[in-house]
């Protein structure tokens, strides 16, 4: 039972069906509006204006996207920090994830502000009173460390395999020489990036909670609060385990694969916990600070406000700890999409819906622009993923497996 | 052998915790923030404006903005809805009805405060803003990525950002007129005032002569000067007839609104140990639960 052996490999699948069609066509109807917001300012394309500064794409593109991403860091910190290798089978899909979630990430920063060709200036500009310049920072580095993780499996695909068109097949023994020395490299280094990896995601994911404490009475009590750090992480952390089973789950059903219960179910176990303490928190928070009393009157907020904590934690929260539920793919879908919707209905709510500045003459909601821009990403992202698992050993076929030792394991254990 | 590959790893750890520290030396690095004591500001005596806004027509012409006839100026009915300074006028007045026992309607100029400890400067990822030693907050087009940060820090929702451009858009606000009273000039609309309800000087002084004016004259004014507490204090100031929240003076505490948000992001970077101590504690739980899965494995043998 330790010894669930995994050995990850391309998945052999065909890369276009009619819903691969439908997301490409969904993929260019954003990148034409990304154009008009290149071209003619970001007024022309997004209902952003000075009394709503920040809307759906910094919401959803860049503090959901971060916390949806979340998987890559709570898998690393199981497989590899905790040892835990019956999870390994997970480690590799989730990384990929973050790995692409993240540059779509560093893609909506890029949109979204007015001045995209200035995107590193906090390099060397710094300011270590704004938050903002901590998330900035830290989600630079991280992506760089994903990046690094994630380079073993190109040189898994590509080792003994390399094969250069034409006059450049000269070069086969020297890229192949290359791809080893960077394989035996970052296998024996990998551990720093891992750890490194964890604790850049822990700063930055509460950090981007901290982003809208400064916004202080602009910001609906509902959810301003000094430990909104804190509860960014605890539903980051919370939000990670659902996301990998979310995927994994489309993943097999849209390849074809058997899903991974064994490993799913596992994974969902301990998912009550970590919405609990979440949840906990969220209700602490609401009854020191008497925040409830906005509950009763009937308007957005609290609208929001509820459906947030009742579909996105409290519901999913009992279903996790329903033994049946956590054996049944489609429940454990359900569930876990529940905590997907409620972490980024958190977020939305956090940064859009909970932000009112005090001389509002109008209300802010996305244009078809911003909408088409941010569904694009998503698409982009989507494709990417079905082009890197299909082509890369990132999922594990059950069965099919070699015992493979843990590879990045720490340096300096006892021989 | 396991002494020297555990030495390594301690090694490379101090390596990394060293590396980090440095950076944390470099990171006080900070935009310029001073709190002078001679700083100035405005008082700004709304029952003695009269709504003529020359000053909107000054604050134009001294910042190259499409400005127009001063004459123009003279036409009230721009009154019947509420404006707020934007990219298009830095300042703007808004007219409110009158009191009472009084027939004359309450003007009030709208323009960045010049908060002495100012959100902006704070959130500014890049620190594009900056409180200069005579009190003007003011920002480097130099630095600005555009983020917009600064107007959702803002309390008072001034700063404002060029939507519609697509290269170089700025990033708008009232400046205290820098670059004049740099060369000893006083501020565009300080300067055109033609009542004098605009009193330039340090802000010292300021709450010294509010105070007396709300002391001879208590029936003349509402008994706050606004700006005085508000957000830790501004360096402009009003006084006016009737309570400010009828006048869409936005309702703040008197704590800087970078204070909790800073002392957060402080704390979790205090010398940069609670990123370390995470980082060795993780490499110590990595290092206990490999090796404890060895020793399942020689047993298992």
């Amino acid at each position: 039972m330790s010894h669930e052996f995994v050995n990850p490999a391309p998945v052999k699948h065909k890369y276009f069906t009619p819903g691969v069609i439908v997301l490409m066509i969904i993929a260019v109807n954003g990148i034409v509006f990304l154009m008009g917001r290149f071209f003619f300012g970001l007024g022309s394309v997004t209902n952003l204006n000075n009394q709503f500064p920040w809307g759906l794409w910094i919401g959803v593109d860049v503090a959901a996207g971060v916390a949806l991403a979340a998987g890559g860091f709570t898998t690393a910190a199981l497989g590899h920090v905790m040892h835990r290798e019956e999870y390994h089978a997970i480690v590799r899909p989730a990384l990929l994830t973050a790995m692409l979630g993240y540059t779509f990430v560093a893609m909506g920063v890029f949109v979204d502000i007015g001045r995209w060709y200035f995107i590193w200036h906090p390099l060397i500009m710094w300011n270590g009173s704004s938050a903002l310049f901590e998330v900035g920072i830290c989600v630079m580095i991280y992506l760089t460390v994903l990046y690094i993780e994630f380079l073993p499996v190109i040189t898994e695909r590509f080792i003994g395999k390399v094969r250069l068109p034409g006059f450049l097949s000269g070069l086969n023994k020297i890229v192949d020489k290359l791809l080893r020395l960077i394989d035996t490299g970052l296998s024996k280094t990998m551990f720093i990036f891992i750890i490194a990896g964890v604790v850049l995601s822990t700063l930055h994911q509460s950090s981007l909670g901290t982003l809208m404490v400064i916004a202080g009475p602009k910001m609906h009590p509902l959810w301003q609060t000094p430990i909104l750090p804190l509860l960014f992480l605890l539903s980051a952390i919370s939000v990670g385990f659902p996301m990998v089973i979310f995927e994994s789950l489309i993943a097999s059903r849209s390849l074809g694969l058997k899903p991974e219960m064994h490993v799913l179910s596992r994974l969902g176990s301990m998912i009550a916990p970590l919405l609990g303490v979440y949840l906990a928190f969220k209700l602490g928070d609401m009854f020191i600070r008497e925040t409830f009393v906005y509950l009763k009157e009937f308007n957005t907020a609290s609208v929001m406000f509820t459906i947030e904590l009742l579909f996105g934690v409290i519901i999913p929260l009992r279903m996790f700890l329903s033994p049946k539920v956590l054996k049944s793919p489609l429940f454990l879908f359900i569930a876990s999409a529940l905590v997907v919707f409620g972490v980024l209905l958190n977020r939305i709510n956090n940064f859009v819906v909970a932000y009112t500045p005090p001389y509002a003459t109008e209300s802010y909601f996305p244009s078809f622009g911003e909408i088409s821009v941010t569904v694009g990403f998503v698409a982009i992202l989507v494709l990417l993923y079905r082009f890197f698992v299909l082509n890369f050993p990132v999922i594990s076929l059950p069965g099919t497996g070699t015992a493979q030792p843990t590879k990045y394991t720490i340096k300096g254990a006892r021989k | 052998m396991s002494g020297t590959s555990r030495r390594d790893f301690l090694k490379t750890t101090a390596v990394i915790g060293a590396g980090v520290a440095g950076l944390s030396n470099s990171t006080k690095a900070a935009p310029k923030n001073i709190l002078s004591e001679d700083r100035l500001g405005v008082l700004v005596d709304t029952t003695v404006c009269v709504g003529c806004r020359n000053c909107e027509w000054a604050c134009k012409s001294a910042h190259d903005l499409p400005a127009g006839e001063l004459n123009s100026y003279e036409d009230r009915s721009v009154f019947n809805k509420k404006r707020r300074p934007g990219t298009e006028a830095l300042t703007v007045v808004n007219e409110y009805p009158a009191e009472n026992n009084s027939n004359l309607p309450v003007d009030v100029k709208v323009q960045c405060m010049h908060c002495d400890h100012p959100a902006c400067v704070s959130a500014c990822i890049v620190g594009a803003f900056s409180k200069e030693e005579n009190g003007s907050v003011i920002w480097d087009t130099n630095k600005c990525i555009g983020c917009r940060y600064c107007m959702a820090a803002c309390p008072f929702q001034i700063p404002a950002f060029e939507y519609d451009k697509a290269i170089n858009p700025l990033i708008m606000k009232c400046d205290f007129c820098f670059n004049r009273t740099k060369e000893g000039k006083l501020p565009a609309c300080v300067n055109i005032c033609p009542v004098e309800a605009l009193t330039y000087g340090p802000r010292n002084e300021l709450v010294k002569i509010a105070r007396e004016r709300i002391k001879r004259n208590p029936e003349r004014y509402f008994n706050h000067i606004f700006g005085e507490h508000e957000v830790g204090g501004t360096g402009w100031m009003y006084l006016s007839s009737k309570d400010f929240k009828e006048l869409d003076f936005p309702k703040l505490g008197t704590n800087p609104a970078p204070g909790v948000s800073e002392s957060i992001q402080h704390g979790i970077f205090a010398y940069f140990v609670p990123p370390v101590s995470l980082y060795s504690l993780l490499g110590g739980i990595m290092w206990i639960t490999k090796h404890r899965k060895e020793m399942e494995e020689e047993e298992k043998l």
